[in-house]
């Protein structure tokens, strides 16, 4: 337990260490925020779906946990190139706990990330339906960031340096964001779109966010969750078997 | 004759098709300083892997203070400390965080840990920077660093690869002094690889010369020099191999690494 802590705790404490990082990463939250929300929020209300920075807020959060939770799961390729892999994978530690501490420390990272944009999102303006539901769309958000730290995680397990990194920012992390409904309803979609929506894991993430935090959604909250759980359990289990083939 | 504490037999590391460990054996009794020296790609680094699970063998037998460590990981683990040919310490942690992190990963216990970080970071003269950043840190303070914590555990055996790679002559005299020391009083064995014949000369009591992945001959300094009747142990190298060490120029990753580590930084 106190194994898993300390690589918990590590990837923690490098979090907050990154000021940069952390204000850097606020930066594309922000934008999208400011020119879609205030950019489009007429067009959105003029059809009919009411208040576009309310629909939008829960997406733009969905947004700052993808990219944080991935990029934790990548420093595993980081660790690699910088050495300190190494020191971890020759202790006396099983990879499964090796893989299991830093996925929760990025998790962690990324679910944090993710309050902070909350946070952001109040400060533009937007107001949850039902305060209370803050707490319970905190948990769906740390669903979401384990989900894909694990992702991360087992993606960078099979990279051997960073040239592969903007091929999965571009082909994966783009698409997944911007396929998951966080801009748009997912109603009245063209079929290809709506087929990229139902298998994008974060289309339910969201989703689920918007149920606790306005209280509209597509699909049943229990199926949101159900559906991410399953995704996490996959990811994770793919993450921890990749992770346990690195040789270095 | 007790066990000697690292045994390898026939080991043997195939890449594809290509033999960087070929069918090498040999013995390091307990508390020798023992060098393997040999150029660049002879072979060095990937022994140390396998010795120190991080690289399954092809085929052949290890020993490591009596385990087996492709059938026990976990055990051979613990009864040794490595300080790898590139740097691997995290240089977003102080210097203390990183020998607290090492310290619990190999269980530890929290009273021995803390006294220990202490002791570990006086010996490598880094008390006064241990809540400094790695990143912080000159090649040289690095190094030390990581010895530092390659000994936290308590390990039988210290592994080095090519442990003064890069850095100055002063900084290297130093650190094998504290190398030596602890060989002396803690009955450590230490086990280095180099491309410096001196420092292999001056440093070790045995010497395992590699070339091409197979041990072209081993023994002391001097037995080596008897048996090529020369009189320094390049000559002896020379004779051996058929090259000198110094005309081998390194691979463009380890002239990088060099030139990296001379910069202070990755
Ligand atoms: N993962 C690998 N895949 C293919 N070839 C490798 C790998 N690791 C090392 N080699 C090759 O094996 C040889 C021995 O490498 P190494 O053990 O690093 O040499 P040394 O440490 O003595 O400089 C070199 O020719 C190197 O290119
Ligand atoms: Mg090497």
């Amino acid at each position: 337990m106190n194994k898993i802590f300390i690589l918990w705790l590590r990837q923690v404490i490098r979090y907050l260490r990154s000021r940069p990082r952390i204000i850097g990463s606020l930066g594309q939250p922000l934008l999208f925020l400011v020119a879609l929300g205030f950019g489009f929020g007429p067009v959105f209300a003029k059809a009919g779906q009411g208040n576009y920075l309310e629909f939008l807020a829960p997406g733009v959060v969905g947004m700052g946990i993808i990219f944080t939770s991935i990029f934790s799961g990548i420093e595993v390729i980081w660790d690699r190139q910088f050495g300190f892999l190494k020191e971890t994978l020759v202790a006396p530690v099983s990879r499964l706990r090796i893989m299991v501490g830093r996925t929760l420390g990025g998790a962690t990272v990324a679910t944090l990330q993710g309050v902070l944009v909350l946070a952001l999102t109040f400060l533009i303006g937007f107001r949850p339906a039902n305060a209370w539901l803050i707490l319970p769309a905190i948990l769906v958000m740390g669903l979401v960031a384990l989900l894909f730290t694990s992702l991360g995680t087992a993606i960078a397990s099979m990279l051997d340096d960073m040239q592969g990194f903007q091929l999965i920012m571009n082909f994966l992390v783009m698409p997944l964001f911007f396929l998951s409904g966080a801009l748009f309803p997912l109603d009245h979609l063209p079929t290809a779109i709506r087929v990229a929506t139902v298998i994008d894991p974060l289309t339910y993430g969201i989703d689920a966010m918007r149920h606790l935090l306005i209280g509209a959604s597509h699909y049943a909250l229990s199926l949101d969750l159900l559906v991410l759980s399953a995704f996490t359990a996959v990811f994770v289990a793919l993450g921890a078997w990749l992770f346990s083939r690195i040789q270095v | 004759m007790p066990e000697p504490i690292i045994h390898v037999d026939r080991l043997t590391k195939k890449f594809k098709n290509f033999m960087a460990v070929d069918h090498i054996s040999f013995d390091v009794p307990a508390g020798q300083i023992f060098a393997f020296l040999g150029p660049n790609g002879a072979g060095k680094s990937t022994t140390i892997k396998m010795i120190t699970t991080l690289l399954h063998p092809s085929s052949g037998t290890i020993r490591l203070n009596g385990v087996d460590p492709v059938k026990d990981p976990k055990d051979a683990r613990r009864s040794f400390g490595i300080v790898f040919q590139d740097p691997s310490l995290d240089d977003e942690l102080t210097a203390w965080e990183n020998l607290e992190f090492h310290g619990v990963l190999y269980g530890v216990p929290k009273e021995l840990r803390r006294t220990r970080i202490g002791e570990m970071l006086a010996f490598v003269e880094l008390s006064d920077r241990r809540d400094d950043l790695v990143k912080t840190f000159s090649g040289g303070m690095k190094r030390r660093l990581e010895i530092a914590r390659g000994l936290l555990h308590h390990p039988k055996v210290l592994f080095l690869d090519e442990p003064t790679l890069g850095l100055d002559p002063q900084t290297r005299n130093h650190m094998w002094s504290y190398l030596h020391e602890l060989n002396r009083k803690e009955g450590i064995t230490v086990f280095f690889s180099t491309h410096y014949m001196e420092e292999a000369e001056r440093n070790a009591q045995r010497i395992a010369v590699i070339d091409h992945g197979k041990i072209v001959t081993s023994g002391t300094s001097d037995d080596l020099k008897a048996q090529t009747h020369t009189a320094t142990l390049e000559d002896a190298f020379l004779a051996l191999t058929g090259t000198t060490i110094r005309d081998e120029a390194g691979s463009a990753a380890d002239r990088m690494r060099q030139r990296h580590r001379a910069w202070g930084h990755r």
